[in-house]
């Protein structure tokens, strides 16, 4: 017997989303199997994941907010906290930290003023680490929004900052 | 001829983003799928691919015929059976699997369709990792031509043989890489890896049978349909069959990845195909294989590339990128960044790698923060038992050991100096 008389909330999510991760069930067995998807999707929309996002997707996906509240967290990007609109992602993987990844990662910082995960004044960027991006021949790297950006040398920091 | 010897990259030009269909049939793609698909059982497809001698590239090495042909196929009650294609390369100091990604799709494409054939799955899925971006959008672009020129969906080639590929993009776990974990990730759980038994070729997705393939692994099927075992048995040079993509990160002069024999000596890929080291650097040893592989030193450089050559000598193939130390980098260091890695990326699911791994990193941070004790060095050691095969739930925390005991055999003076340094110091205040 379902004691639960509260009817799930979808009412955080938008016609859009809703629509999205409706799409993406008749791809598996079951919906539990599209949390990543549906995290993924509402991301992309507002930039991370709220509590409020999460209840919701969690209704739609018909499974508890812990649950995939413990898959949210499981994962290095989805984010659980407000981002910059772009994520400035650089490796600091074996390759990349031997050729110069800190100093990367430090200028990257001052430049923004801005530590480690925190959002620039201007709501601009965030700078976050992230694991090998498979492209170690032209070490150091990092991946700008969506853009994988290679042999990052201190111009290409500001070349990148600037635009 | 340059084409015969090189069939995976063949298609992957300086001049060309991506192969496009146009490009990929154009030397010959889809060939392999049409002979499989139109004049072979799909026992006759895994028996080929297993004479024809390849292993998988995902990093284990084992035979994918074989694999296939262990997948329940007569039983009234397994009619689904699963596909599951492992391109979630997240292995440091890897990048192979990007590069057939993102510049000739349709040849994965067109292993994925074979292998479902050979296996009768009707369902595959791409494991993609969330930060390849580009390669989701051109396999995106790749599915739909396929499907238009009938290669894909119903009744392929006029064959009955129905097929659905689906895309499936990661959010960033390397423990999602390791397949039974994969198999959670994919069902949207806590990608914690699964017991074996039972294996996931007998119950896997959604408990059906289904078989995991790397993306190189996949990508050199075609080829073995379309030209046939014999040929392919004569591209290498050593005990293993076919071509692979050898790669060389760090202070190489010529860093990249090449397509080159199986069984080619380490010192062709380091000092003719990366140039040597930098001038001013030297050679200090060698990860084979990506971040989970031992040391090799340059005494080394003569063993060639082949699975079995390079156990051996200690060590692993793994995914045959070489990540180089030079003599100016600190092997401890290294290490430490290697170890860091790991501990982020444990699951932590079994206790030996939940808290071995930050003690490792505790220690290593220690030793070169000059407050080491040769005893750490002990219990460093006695970490790479502890954490080594078959005391942990997965192979993530005895391939994280793989460079530190390593490290500790062959620079065991470099891990000693920060300590008796820091004695020395001590001593003179
Ligand atoms: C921690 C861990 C991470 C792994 N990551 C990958 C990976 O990113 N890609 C891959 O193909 N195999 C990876 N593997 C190996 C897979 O478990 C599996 O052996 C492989 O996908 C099988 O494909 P193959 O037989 O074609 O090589 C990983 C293994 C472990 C233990
Ligand atoms: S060895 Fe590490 S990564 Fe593997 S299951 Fe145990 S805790 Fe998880
Ligand atoms: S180590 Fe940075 S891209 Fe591989």
């Amino acid at each position: 017997m379902n004691i639960h008389t509260e009817k799930p909330d979808f009412e955080g999510l938008s016609p859009a989303e809703i629509q999205e991760i409706n799409a993406e069930f008749s791809h598996y067995e079951d919906k539990t199997a599209v949390s990543i998807e549906a995290l993924k999707i509402v991301q992309k929309h507002r930039g991370w994941v709220s509590d409020e996002c999460l209840v919701a997707v969690a209704g739609l996906l018909d499974i508890s907010t812990a649950q995939l509240e413990g898959v949210a967290t499981f994962y290095n990007l989805i984010y659980r906290q407000p981002v910059g609109k772009t994520v400035i992602h650089y490796c600091n993987s074996v390759t990349c930290w031997m050729l110069g990844a800190e100093q990367v990662r430090e200028r990257l910082c001052r430049h923004l003023n801005v530590e480690l995960g925190e959002m620039s004044a201007d709501g601009e960027y965030t700078i976050l680490p992230i694991v090998c991006l498979g492209a170690c021949d032209h070490a150091p790297v990092v991946m700008v929004g969506n853009e994988l950006r290679q042999d990052i040398s201190d111009d290409a920091v500001n070349e990148i900052l600037r635009r | 001829m340059e084409q015969m010897a090189k069939p995976l990259t063949k298609n992957i030009r300086p001049d060309r983003a991506f192969a496009t269909l146009a490009d990929y049939e154009s030397t010959g793609g889809y060939e392999g799928l049409r002979k499989a698909i139109t004049q072979l059982q799909p026992k006759d497809v895994q028996q080929w691919v297993k004479d024809a001698g390849l292993r998988g590239r995902g990093g284990a090495g084992f035979s994918t015929g074989l694999k296939w042909s262990l997948v329940p196929m007569d039983a009234e009650s397994f009619q689904t059976r699963y596909l599951v294609v492992n391109a979630d390369e997240m292995e440091p100091g890897t990048f192979k699997d990007r590069l057939l990604l993102e510049r000739d799709p349709h040849q994965l494409l067109e292993g994925i369709i074979i292998a479902a054939y050979a296996i009768q799955a009707h369902v595959a899925y791409i494991f993609l990792r969330g930060e390849y971006h580009l390669a989701a959008l051109r396999l995106e672009n790749a599915l739909l031509e396929a499907g238009s020129k009938g290669y894909l969906g119903k009744n392929i080639l006029d064959s009955g043989f129905n097929l659905e590929i689906i895309l499936h993009t990661s959010a960033g776990r390397y423990i999602c890489g390791e397949e039974t974990a994969l198999l959670n990730a994919l069902e949207g759980k806590r990608a914690n890896p699964r017991a074996k038994p039972p294996f996931p070729l007998v119950s896997g997705l959604w408990g059906k049978p289904t078989v995991i393939n790397n993306v190189e692994t996949l990508c050199n099927v075609p080829h073995i349909l379309h030209y046939g075992i014999e040929w392919y048995r004569s591209l290498a040079l050593g005990a293993d069959q076919g071509t692979k993509l050898f790669g060389a990160s760090g202070r190489v002069k010529n860093p990249g990845l090449w397509e080159l024999p199986m069984g080619t000596p380490i010192r062709e890929i380091i000092e003719e195909y990366a140039g040597g080291m930098r001038d001013g650097y030297k050679l200090r040893g060698f990860l084979p294989g990506g971040a989970s592989t031992d040391f090799m030193l340059p005494e080394h450089l003569d063993v060639v590339m082949d699975f079995d050559a390079i156990a051996k000598a200690g060590s692993r193939m793994g995914t045959g990128t070489l990540i180089i130390l030079d003599d100016l980098t600190c092997p401890v260091q290294m290490v430490l960044n290697l170890e860091e890695f790991f501990a982020q990326e444990s699951c932590g699911w079994c206790t030996p790698c939940r808290d071995g791994l930050p003690w490792t990193v505790t220690l290593l941070k220690d030793i070169i923060a000059g407050q080491g004790r040769m005893e750490d060095l002990d219990a460093l050691s006695g970490l790479t038992r502890m954490l080594g095969p078959g005391n942990t739930f997965c192979a993530l925390a005895p391939g994280a050991m793989e460079p530190l005991q390593s490290a500790l055999k062959y620079f065991r003076e470099d891990f000693e100096r920060y300590i008796t340094g820091n004695n020395a110091v001590m001593e003179s205040v």
